[in-house]
């Protein structure tokens, strides 16, 4: 009874005390306030103290990288949504375990190695320093000499063995998670492409690999100093490719996923039915609602995604620019894709119109911040055409994709890349983006095109290679017995939805 | 006694259900079926490809009930759950051996 009383008088006393320093600060606040302005301003011009200064700007940028990161990280909610909405109601467990573990193993891969290859100071190829649990010597958020501007009230000059990315004033373990749920985009692209007939284990692995070592290397040659992303060099190799743009990873993450995909599609085969009888049986989704539900989640994550790779909050003017150039590629992606499945399917297909929305946001992700908002608008429009058609074509030649990844990351992973390039802007690249070329659209078009060959050209047959060793060692695809009755059951053990009978075509 | 089985259009569920209770019919079980007779199914179009949905929505409807009451109970449903579209649906009548009522363990015609 008197420890009752004790507690009570407790947070008694606590909660009076606060609201009493609450009001009188708020009431000292109002009538203070003139007075503290005016004796502040004669005062601030004599001391400012450049530390504090270089703190707050770096805290700054900081919390603007970090919650750009979380939004990020949310779109796995999206994909997972997305995947399972648009998938057979027996397979829902597997796919939303597929979307949620696929993240777990990423953050483990890239902290173990994947962060090393893809920063790390090294050649054109591959990073060579600091290649282990982000071990390496590291004194941000200072800054590269070149990048003072960025904060100019810092005195220490960048020290460390990732320099590629000593550009952004903030703190290395913020650098970290925000290319950390990059890479963890990337490899849950593959899981939609895959679904319905992936050994979960195989997964699992093809993932920890695609993570700690292919999207890293192709992720170094583009942002972490290697040969696309550079000045072109003297001679060789190194004089043919260079000036490479991509501002939050058409290519980087989305085609790399796509690659890494498109090898899935091919090895596994399509699922049991999808193709006989030379006609093609569409295996409809199984819940619109989390479909749409997962778009809008990643329309919102992806302003995350594109405004968060300007690594710093500087006067917010990039961030804006880039954000509503995602947006109006968003909305143009899924009015574009609404008209094309309107007119060449007679009927407005919501799938194909969440996929526009997708396909517009994936295509803007390179350009974002190197073409006007009008560019943006038409680039959107363009991706969400092609994704239509592109589904229609996958389905021609067999290819069974039962979300569209492909067409939704691949074709507009490269549509998005090659428009960087075909509406570049000298003005934008170098107002938003500060990344200019000094090339005009033609020839920047032309480098993008040669990294978009080279990137495919390396994940592709990689991931191929990866996929048939994990066929060999562990087995790729389910039975197809289990494949019938869902994997929910073959897989986990579990059933997504108990309580309902299922009608299911098998 | 008899059961009925009767396949109707599922938005005719309430329509029947009330007008059965007004003659007198006291307990029946529903369980949602699909099916199809002479109105063939739709076609769909999903992701660009046409399929047709062969297999339509219904419910269906089992009563087991006197002899007495039987055609009237017919009677009854055919009024309430024709539209006069294609797919109304259709009654089975068949015989019933026995029928018990768990509870008190009555058997025959007092337990329907």
């Amino acid at each position: 009874m008197s420890k009752w009383m004790n507690n009570i008088a407790l947070v008694l006393a606590v909660g009076a005390v606060t609201w009493f320093l609450a009001g009188t600060s708020s009431v000292m606040a109002q009538e203070a306030a003139p007075a503290v302005v005016a004796a502040a301003a004669p005062a601030a011009a004599a001391t400012i103290d450049p530390a504090a200064l270089s703190d707050l700007r770096v805290g700054l940028d900081t919390v603007w990288v970090l919650v750009a990161a979380m939004l990020v990280f949310w779109m796995n909610a999206g994909f997972a949504l997305v995947e399972s909405g648009l998938c057979q109601a027996k397979n829902t467990v597997n796919i939303l375990a597929k979307n949620f573990i696929v993240f777990a193993i990423s953050t483990i891969s890239f902290w173990v190695i994947g962060w090393g290859l893809m920063f790390g100071d090294g050649n054109l190829w591959v990073g060579l320093q600091g290649l282990f649990f982000v071990s390496g010597a590291d004194n941000s958020p200072a800054l590269g000499s070149a990048y003072a501007s960025m904060n100019p009230f810092s005195t220490s000059v960048y020290e460390g063995v990732y320099s590629a990315i000593n550009w952004t004033p903030t703190p290395l373990w913020a650098k970290f998670f925000f290319q950390l749920v990059f890479a963890g985009t990337a490899a849950t692209i593959v899981s939609g492409a895959v679904a319905e007939r992936i050994k979960f284990g195989s997964f699992i692995v093809f993932s920890f690999v695609l993570v700690a070592l292919i999207y890293p290397v192709s992720g170094h040659w583009i942002w972490g100093g290697g040969i696309l992303g550079s000045t072109p060099g003297e001679s060789g190799l190194a004089a043919l490719f260079g000036n490479f743009r991509d501002f939050a990873g058409s290519t980087v993450v989305h085609s790399v996923g796509g690659w890494a995909a498109l090898a899935g599609v091919i090895v596994l085969g399509p699922r049991l039915g999808k193709y006989k009888d030379g006609k093609i049986h569409p295996i409809p989704g199984h819940n619109m609602t989390s479909a749409a539900l997962g778009v809008l989640i990643l329309w919102l994550g992806w302003f995350g995604f594109n405004p968060g790779s300007t690594m710093a909050a500087m006067n917010g003017s990039a961030i804006a620019h880039v954000l509503v150039n995602t947006n109006i590629a968003a909305a143009t992606g899924s009015l574009g894709a609404l008209i094309t499945a309107w007119l060449l399917l007679k009927k407005p297909d919501f799938s194909m119109v969440l996929n526009g929305c997708l396909a517009g946001l994936v295509a803007i992700t390179a350009p974002c911040a190197f073409v006007t908002i009008t560019s943006g608008a038409i680039i959107g429009l363009i991706a969400g055409v092609l994704v239509v058609l592109a589904v229609v074509a996958f389905d021609k030649v067999k290819l069974d994709d039962p979300v569209g990844a492909l067409a939704v990351h691949l074709v507009n992973g490269i549509w998005g890349t090659l428009a960087l390039g075909l509406f570049y802007s000298t003005e934008i690249a170098k107002n938003v983006a500060a990344l200019d070329t000094g090339l005009t659209a033609g020839p920047q078009f032309f480098q993008q095109l040669k990294g978009v060959v080279l990137v495919g050209l390396f994940v592709f047959p990689v991931s191929l290679i990866l996929w048939y060793i994990i066929k060999a060692i562990f087995g790729l695809r389910v039975t197809a017995e289990e494949e019938t009755e869902g994997l929910d059951i073959g897989e986990h053990g579990n059933e997504a939805y108990p309580d309902f009978q299922i009608a299911s075509k098998g | 006694m008899k059961k009925i089985e009767a396949v109707i259009k599922p938005f005719k569920l309430e329509e029947v259900k009330e007008a059965l209770t007004e003659i007198g019919v006291e307990g029946l079980t529903v369980s949602e079926v699909k099916g199809f007779g002479r109105q063939k199914g739709h076609t769909e179009i999903y992701r660009g490809s046409e399929y047709t949905v062969d297999f339509l929505p219904k419910v269906k409807i089992e009563i087991v009930l006197g002899d007495a009451l039987i055609d009237k109970a017919v009677e009854t449903i055919v009024k309430a759950a024709k539209t006069g579209k294609i797919g109304d649906g259709k009654i089975f009548i068949l015989p019933v051996e026995e029928a018990v009522r768990i509870r008190t363990e009555e058997k025959g015609e007092k337990a329907v």
